[in-house]
């Protein structure tokens, strides 16, 4: 996927498929780290910078190095997360495959800007090149590495990824969400302040590192500033990762992909904490993080999924609300029970087999869920379910009221 | 000061006796577990809030200080 007239960044440089890139062919492109000194002064750069990490809650990352720097006077932690759990999303393996010193760089430079003592790079263990990657760069860089610098496999799962679960895997060897406050930058690995920050995000920090925040918002479009990387997922030619400036729009993104209009019902934005848009609301909208928000909907982690014209949003939702009922790590009530009888309820609608009240149940249920968890997961979950009944409302109705579905009539038209 | 009562849904196994003890304040969802009413607990109801806390089985129940939320709303970085 290549999206149209604009120079990349991330992906500059020798296509993905060259493979990791090498610490001389690093330095050769893009020159050295700036001094220590004004390494340890990044913090305001990256608020001027306008960064907003690319793990999901698209949170600005100088205001959170700076929640982390503010307790770090006994030490810190940098946790790099390249778990990338979810299913839509392959940008991160990419990245940390093909420029593991981008990743890598951003991570010392957040080590020296919050008062680091250590770099814990947290990779989900099925990303096996992103692991051989990242493994023989830090065997290159660690005569220069400021602090120790360790790889964690992060074992499968949607959850693994979350913050406190990774901090809980690494401290204790068990990948599951802690309750919260405190929160990792409160208290994180060896009970010390740990910035969390996505591997996407710490690349972006390189490149601010070294050429600076007025460099970063040269890129963009509209009010949107830099650029990032997306994973577009679906019946195209061109399906896969790329880099595209932020602000441009979903129909030049499914463009680029060789995906025609009429061939899309919708899309689905950011992953499956992210949100339904039907084909005539994505199309012109841009990929802005904060002009999505405003809609009600979410870049979160780069993912852009098509529905092909022929298969159902109600289908569709109904395998990712199944997949995120059994992702649930079965600690908090309303996320084990409640993500089940969604599954469920969501599964007999897609089957034309509703039950007389599924479809005001599962209305009521997404209220219910929301926010009801120790961590996101139940919340992202329903989150998505709801943006399917804006999205697709019609069709769940006529699932629910007359058992019937609109793609599938289509289907055998066309058969 | 201003109260909010809290459950920790980790330890939480939906043992319902904080609606029976709290009613005004907390009420149970489809599957036994506790919806707490957004925010702070009506000072008329703290001494019962107190209870409420202490009866909770599995001490999933805190009644604190009404804190913001956290800063940081993130969850992958």
């Amino acid at each position: 996927m290549t999206a149209a007239s604009f120079s990349p960044r991330l992906l500059a440089g020798p296509p993905l498929r060259a493979g990791a890139e090498s610490l001389p062919e690093h330095l050769s492109r893009h020159g050295p780290l700036p001094s220590a000194t004004l390494r340890r002064e990044m913090i305001p750069v990256l608020e001027a910078s306008g960064l907003l990490g690319r793990g999901g809650a698209g949170f600005p990352v100088g205001r959170k190095w700076r929640s982390v720097a503010e307790r770090s006077r006994g030490g810190a932690v940098v946790l790099v997360n390249g778990a990338e759990g979810e299913p839509g999303s392959a940008k991160d393996r990419a990245l940390m495959a093909s420029r593991p010193h981008l990743v890598l760089d951003g991570a010392e430079v957040a080590a020296e800007a919050v008062g680091g003592d250590e770099i814990v790079v947290y990779v989900g263990s099925a990303h096996r090149a992103a692991i051989a990657s990242l493994r023989r760069a830090m065997a290159e860089q660690a005569a220069f590495a400021p602090v120790p610098v360790r790889l964690v496999e992060a074992p499968p799962g949607y959850v693994s990824g979350e913050e406190t679960a990774a901090v809980h895997f690494i401290d204790a060897g068990d990948a599951r969400p802690t309750s919260s406050p405190p929160r990792p930058y409160e208290r994180g690995i060896r009970g010390l302040p740990t910035l969390v920050q996505n591997a996407e995000s710490l690349a972006h920090v390189a490149l601010i590192a070294r050429r600076g925040d007025e460099w970063y918002r040269a890129a963009g479009r509209g009010a949107a500033r830099g650029t990032a990387l997306v994973t577009v997922s679906g019946p195209v030619e061109r399906a896969g990762v790329g880099e595209i400036e932020l602000g441009t729009t979903v129909g030049e993104v499914l463009t680029a992909t060789g995906a025609r209009r009429g061939e899309v019902r919708g899309v689905l934005l950011g992953g499956f904490f992210g949100a339904w848009a039907d084909i005539d609301t994505a199309w012109d909208l841009a990929l802005d993080p904060l002009a999505l928000r405003e809609r009600g909907l979410t870049f979160g982690a780069g993912v852009v999924s098509i529905l092909d014209a022929t298969d159902c949003g109600v289908r569709a939702t109904a395998r990712i609300m199944a997949y995120m009922a059994g992702e649930s790590v079965a600690q908090c009530g309303p996320c084990v029970f409640g993500l089940r009888s969604l599954a469920d309820a969501s599964r007999r609608i897609a089957l034309c087999a509703a039950e007389r009240d599924d479809l005001a149940r599962i209305e009521r249920w997404t209220e219910m869920i929301r926010g009801r968890g120790a961590c996101a997961h139940p919340t992202g979950a329903v989150g998505l379910l709801a943006s399917a009944l804006r999205a697709f409302g019609d069709e769940f109705a006529l699932h629910q009221r007359e058992r019937r579905c609109s793609a599938r009539a289509r289907a055998v038209e066309v058969a | 000061m201003a109260l909010e009562l809290r459950v920790d849904r980790i330890r939480c196994d939906g043992a319902g006796l904080c609606a029976e003890l709290l009613p005004e304040v907390v009420s149970l969802d489809d599957w036994g577990y506790p919806i707490v009413r957004a925010g702070s607990v009506p000072e008329r109801l703290v001494d019962h809030a107190r209870r409420a806390v202490e009866a909770c089985p599995v001490l999933a129940l805190r009644l604190d200080a009404a804190r913001t939320m956290a800063v940081v709303p993130n969850r992958r970085g």
